[in-house]
């Protein structure tokens, strides 16, 4: 059986990183920064089972399901946060918010 | 007894603690008074047991030290708390207390009534724990010690009136140049020490001493050490050119001009150089200087005096003047002579003090002696010590001045030059008539004060010790009798102190071969010529006022020189404190503090302000310029990471 190797699984997370960190950046919407924000960590989470998998190890399965488990609590408190957001300000777009600064 | 030494020194202070914590608090005059004068009373008799213990011991155990406690160690400076009882000692310290315990009771008599009653005499009680420890002291920076308090002490005295009014300023200006210029001096006397440490590695008395006879050590060197010793004398003891305190000092209350500013504090300078004799014994260049500084002093002294019309100035200038004499015969070498006119001069001129506090105060602070006159009917015990006093410091035959003065005024001669000799006769004319012009015009002739002044004799309280110090001018000479009248070795003063001076004199190589008949042909000139002076004084100033009027109307110039006194303070003003205060003004304060050190300070201040400003710039509240920032970070150290490999 073809295994497919490991530089496919380390292209396709980077790309994937890659796009999370652009989406971050350059969207407004405060939902979608965070959604990109959960690319990445998929990114990260795909990396670390696809090195798992190759190495033989199972270290990089358990730090995957430690890393899903704090996404989603960071996840419920993120969401949390920017429904106050919105409901204060009538708006999810970030470069509104900018009240931290002098 | 030798070892209670110390409770000379420590009652004072326990006086000053008492009177200064509770005085305001105890309120009873008598009983703060009691304590003031019984701290000093029982120092007195103290020093007085030890004196007659000491006397009885062989002259080569006359020497004792009395060591306390370690003060400070540091490397090779050591420094105790240890005090030195010998003869030189032992006569200052008999004078101090002695003097100083019947200025005492006399102040209680002075200051009735004065709202700071109790403060007066926590200062005195003060002065006198400062002077012992200078006088008793057995290394140079214990005597410092002294020597800084007897200085603050002068300073707190001199402005005790500190809202009263004197001459174009305050009390409070009085005392404030008092002690700068004594600064000036100490300053001096600072070099001074430190030079002794890096010579001699010791500030230990004895140390030093035996060192700087045996040790080979240059001229220059002793010279510069004798040099700043010198200028720190001339800062306490008032001599040209650091005397213009002196006068001034006249603001704080009389008992303070008699304790302080002519009988105790103003000769330390004098014992200072006694006690170093070994010291200005080789360096005989700074000997000459010191004659001449001090012939210099009591001369100008002296002509200020003669016109004078304060009567405290008068005494002031002639303190200043005697001064010069005790410089004098420490500059020619004849150390026992000048301290036997510190001892003599304290009496009758703490006497003489007190007589014009005694008549001050019965005039109700009238110091001006042209609004006295015909004051001897009214207070007669006043008038017959005061003129004891002027017949002593005249140098009247007989009397404790006639002796002391002489001496010098001998050695000068046999020592010194003719010139000395010469000077220090006319100074002794001018002092005779100056003398008896305050006597004349204070209890003799017509009554100038107005009708709403009653004078009176002062109470017992104040005149008892004025008897006291009548009856020691008159009889202190005779135990400084000069040999002439004693025959040799008969001078007991003298026979007392040798020990102290030898290794001095015997370095000095001094005493020539003068005879006895030209020392009385000296005595008889100078007798002659003070009694011509007193009886010229009695004749102007009883008989014939309109003299003295037309003196000064003839010789206008010199008259308005003398009485301002030759202009020292005004070119002293002019030269050093203008430039000074010029210059701490311009150059100190609204340059260098306000431009360079606040310039320094706000200016700092101002780049952080500004580059803050600047930075902040960067802090715009939107989470993806951070995150942009961040990620440009790691971008670089990756970047920098990967290109290092």
């Amino acid at each position: 059986m073809n295994v497919i190797p490991i530089e496919y699984y380390l292209t396709l997370s980077a790309f994937m990183f890659a796009t999370g960190v652009t989406g971050v950046l350059i969207r407004k919407n405060a939902i979608v920064v965070f959604m990109c924000i959960e690319l990445m960590l998929n990114s990260a989470n795909l990396t670390l089972v696809a090195f798992s998998s190759y190495l033989g190890s199972s270290a990089g399965h358990i730090f995957v399901f430690f890393v899903m488990t704090v996404a989603a609590a960071e996840a419920a408190v993120g969401l949390a946060i920017i429904i106050a957001i919105f409901r204060n300000k009538l708006t999810v777009n970030i470069d509104e918010i900018n009240i931290f600064k002098w | 007894m030798v070892n209670y030494i110390y409770l000379t020194i420590l009652l004072p202070l326990l006086g000053f603690l008492i009177n200064g914590v509770f005085g305001k608090r105890i309120k009873n005059e008598k009983l703060i008074g009691a304590i003031g004068s019984g701290a000093v009373g029982l120092s007195f008799l103290i020093v007085l047991i030890t004196f007659f213990q000491t006397l009885q011991l062989p002259v080569g155990e006359r020497r004792q030290e009395v060591e306390l406690f370690t003060w400070l160690s540091a490397g090779g400076l050591n420094v105790k708390f240890a005090y030195l009882v010998d003869q030189l000692s032992l006569v200052m310290a008999l004078v101090v207390t002695g003097v100083g315990f019947l200025i005492h009771v006399y102040s209680i008599g002075y200051m009735h009534g004065d709202k700071s009653f109790w403060r007066f005499f926590a200062y005195l009680n003060l002065f006198i724990f400062a002077m012992m420890n200078l006088i008793l002291a057995d290394n140079f920076v214990l005597l410092f010690l002294g020597w800084e308090g007897v200085g603050l002490c002068s300073y707190l005295l001199i402005g005790f009136w500190y809202n009263r009014k004197f001459e174009k300023g305050t009390t409070s200006q009085a005392a404030k140049k008092a002690f700068v210029v004594n600064r000036i001096g100490d300053f001096g006397f600072l070099l001074g020490m430190f030079l002794i440490f890096m010579t001699f590695d010791s500030l230990n008395f004895q140390e030093v001493f035996s060192k700087a006879e045996l040790f080979p050590v240059s001229e220059k060197v002793f010279s510069f050490i004798a040099l700043f010793l010198f200028i720190g004398a001339t800062g306490k003891s008032a001599q040209i050119p650091l005397f213009v305190w002196l006068p001034d000092a006249m603001a704080g209350p009389t008992p303070v001009s008699a304790l302080i500013h002519a009988a105790t504090m103003v000769t330390a300078g004098v014992y200072m150089v006694a006690r170093c004799s070994i010291i200005f014994a080789s360096a005989p260049a700074i000997m000459t200087l010191i004659a001449v500084v001090g012939l210099l002093t009591a001369f100008f002294a002296a002509t200020v005096g003669l016109v004078q019309n304060d009567i405290k100035k008068v005494l002031a200038y002639s303190t200043v003047s005697q001064l010069g004499y005790m410089f004098l015969a420490m500059g020619v070498g004849a150390f026992t002579s000048g301290i036997f006119h510190v001892m003599t001069h304290a009496f009758f001129k703490a006497l003489l003090f007190l007589g014009a506090g005694s008549v001050i105060h019965s005039m109700h602070d009238e110091q001006d002696i042209r609004h006295y006159g015909g004051l001897k009917k009214y207070m007669p015990r006043t008038y017959l010590t005061f003129l004891i006093a002027a017949l002593a410091i005249s140098g009247f035959p007989g009397l404790s001045g006639f002796f002391s003065k002489d001496e010098i005024l001998w050695y000068a001669y046999a020592q010194g030059n003719i010139v000395l000799w010469i000077v220090g006769v006319l100074t002794a004319v001018m002092t005779a008539f100056y003398m008896f012009r305050l006597v004349f015009l204070t209890f003799y002739g017509k009554e100038r004060f107005s009708h709403d002044v009653h004078p009176h004799e002062s109470p017992s309280l104040m005149t008892v010790p004025l008897m006291v110090l009548a009856f020691l001018s008159v009889v202190g000479g005779y135990i400084g009798l000069p040999a002439i009248f004693s025959g040799e070795g008969g001078n007991l003063f003298e026979s007392w102190l040798a020990p102290v001076f030898t290794s001095a004199e015997r370095k000095l190589e001094v005493y020539g071969s003068h005879t006895h008949s030209e020392e009385f042909l000296l005595m008889f000139v100078s007798v002659v010529a003070a009694l011509g002076s007193i009886y010229f004084a009695y004749y102007v100033y009883t008989k014939r006022q309109d003299i003295a009027e037309r003196t000064s109307q003839k010789f206008k110039g010199l008259y308005r020189l003398l009485l301002n006194k030759y202009f020292v303070d005004e070119a002293y003003e002019a030269a050093v404190v203008q430039p000074i205060q010029k210059g701490s003004e311009t150059l100190l304060w609204k340059f260098t503090d306000s431009k360079i050190i606040d310039g320094v300070v706000n200016g700092s201040a101002a780049l952080i302000d500004r580059t803050a400003g600047f930075i902040r710039r960067f802090q715009t509240g939107v989470a993806q310029f951070y995150a942009l920032i961040m990620i440009a970070g790691i971008a670089i150290a990756l970047f920098w990471i990967i290109i290092s490999l």
